[in-house]
């Protein structure tokens, strides 16, 4: 079932309020990669320095595009700026915060979601390009209270220390079983291997996979 | 990332179209996206092409097989005919990249990957590639992971594709579609040596389109398959590997085909090798023999001497594993 939002301009991202009193956790690290993003795109490049992303906004507005997808069930209509990614997207602006931003370059599958049913890198995945797509992200696979059975069985198998890789681990894991490439605690490996754990749970992530495909 | 204009082409005829005026084509973006991001690529406009038709699978009139531009890495590895006639490309696929990046990457995208060298990728750092007449950074810089074969002074950079040594060996042709009409290009043409051009990388005219890769058919029985060499087992690219494919009959060897990844600046194709296998019947001492020309001509830098013999036992190795003899 799914519900039709009104559709909003996605505010250019903000800098740092100095007036909040006491700035939230998220502002905080928001604020933090903001002006890291703002670093790296300001850098020397060819011996001039360019513009950062927000000076040239200010300019003059930098194009952007309609887009209307359905995220968890909900149909969303936005307008984005063309260079977001599906994964900016979904933290920056539809306030989904749980994929995560590891590598933001496609190499370590945090940002791990499904798109029309298979499993995508969002952050290698411009948003403008998704008219009518489906996408589920970590916070659409729970029934209400019920948890995915994957969920369940990263709970069970105890499958995370930090947590930060988990929800790209559970998506990529539910696109994995899907796929049917469970059959060997090795065939599990390969077909996970772009998720990568820095704590190194990788045994207990291919059990969780594992006893979830077997129960199906 | 910079700023730029996007389109989603309805049909070839608007996707040519955008293309001459200097439209730059995006099916699955995992590479495109990348750089973009890296500020290595910096396109005006964005042309979406994966509306366009060009996902079909079909076996040829003659026996071969053609794989659409934008047909999936996923679902070309997965295709029936291509795991039943053409292991060896399936097997290239599934041992690139990840199950989440095969999902969204193409076969046209696949061999128009650019390279990983990371000075490439870095935009402080001299690049002739990148940027022409600035300088290759690699050629005396931490090299390890860098060509051997086919290198100019110019560039080092090694060619990233897995499926595109499948297809280098199996000769492929790539269909192109352009503003002037259809043509077709020889596999081993496709790609062009660095040089002193490095920036050119493929045999593409401007705003051409490609629409697909044919396998030509081979003899059968075809045994072929691919062999991988990495720093890690999975989700990592090639220091070296081999696409081997051989048609034995009445104990002698009527076809080979064999290719090489990670050593070369363009998927390199090892004709000396299948020279030397035709006619021959199958033995330890032929593969080794024949291996042992894997890296004819080879040029290794400072850090990757080590490729000019791994080179040749991972030839050897998979001409043994298709071969069948010990």
């Amino acid at each position: 079932m799914s519900a039709e939002l009104p559709e909003f301009d996605v505010p250019p991202p903000t800098g740092a309020d100095e007036s909040s009193p006491a700035p939230s956790r998220r502002t905080f690290i928001a604020t933090g990669t903001a002006v890291g993003g703002a670093v790296v795109a300001g850098g020397v490049i060819g011996g001039t320095i360019f513009a950062d992303a927000q000076e040239v906004s200010a300019a003059e507005a930098p194009p952007s595009s309609r887009v209307s997808l359905t995220v968890n069930g909900t149909r969303r209509t936005v307008t984005v700026d063309n260079r977001t990614s599906l994964l900016d997207l979904l933290r920056e602006h539809l306030g989904l915060t749980g994929s995560k931003k590891g590598c933001n370059a496609g190499a370590c599958g945090a940002c791990t979601v499904l798109v029309d049913g298979q499993r995508h890198n969002a952050c290698l995945t411009l948003a403008v390009r998704l008219e009518g797509a489906e996408v589920t992200t970590i916070e659409g696979l729970a029934e209400g209270d019920r948890l995915h059975p994957l969920q369940q069985a990263f709970i069970d198998q105890d499958a995370f220390q930090c947590g930060y890789c988990t929800p790209g681990q559970i998506v990529s894991g539910v696109g994995c079983i899907q796929e049917g490439h469970t059959g060997s605690p090795e065939e599990i490996r390969e077909w996970m291997s772009g998720n990568i754990c820095r704590c190194g749970c990788y045994v207990k992530i291919v059990r969780a996979v594992g006893q979830t495909a077997g129960r199906k | 990332m910079y700023p730029f204009a996007f389109t989603k082409a309805s049909d070839t005829r608007e996707a040519l179209n955008a293309g001459r005026r200097g439209g730059r084509y995006i099916a699955g973006g995992t590479t495109l996206v990348d750089l973009m991001r890296e500020t290595v690529e910096r396109p005006e406009t964005l042309v979406d092409i994966t509306g366009l038709p060009l996902r079909e699978v079909t076996v040829t009139e003659r026996g071969g097989l053609r794989i659409g531009a934008l047909v999936t890495m996923s679902e070309a590895a997965a295709h029936p005919k291509v795991r039943t006639l053409y292991p060896v490309v399936s097997e290239a696929l599934e041992l690139s990249a990840s199950a989440q990046l095969r999902n969204m990457a193409t076969i046209g995208g696949n061999i128009m990957q650019r390279t990983r060298c990371t000075y490439f990728r870095d935009v402080t750092a001299a690049c002739n590639k990148r940027e022409p007449g600035s300088g290759c950074a690699a050629l005396h810089g931490f090299n390890r992971t860098h060509a051997i074969l086919g290198t100019s002074d110019a560039c080092v950079a090694t060619h990233p594709s897995d499926a595109a040594v499948a297809f280098a060996a199996l000769e492929a042709r790539v269909h192109l579609l352009g503003p002037d009409g259809a043509r077709q290009v020889p596999f081993v043409d496709f790609h062009l040596r660095p040089g002193s051009t490095p920036q050119r990388e493929q045999a593409l005219r401007k705003g051409e389109l490609i629409t697909a890769v044919e396998i030509p058919a081979l003899p059968r029985p075809l045994r072929s398959g691919y062999l991988k060499v990495r720093d890690r087992q999975s989700y990592e690219f090639a220091l070296t590997s081999a696409a081997v494919a051989l048609h034995i009959r009445g104990g002698v060897i009527r076809e080979a085909k064999v290719a090489a990844g990670g050593v070369g600046t363009v998927p390199w194709k090892l004709p000396a090798v299948e020279q030397h296998l035709l006619g021959e019947r199958p033995s330890g001492a032929l593969w080794s023999a024949a291996a042992a020309k894997a890296a004819d001509g080879a040029r290794p830098l400072q850090h990757n001497r080590f490729k000019v013999e791994l080179l040749k036992r991972t030839v050897e190795r998979q001409l043994r594993v298709v071969g069948g003899t010990k």
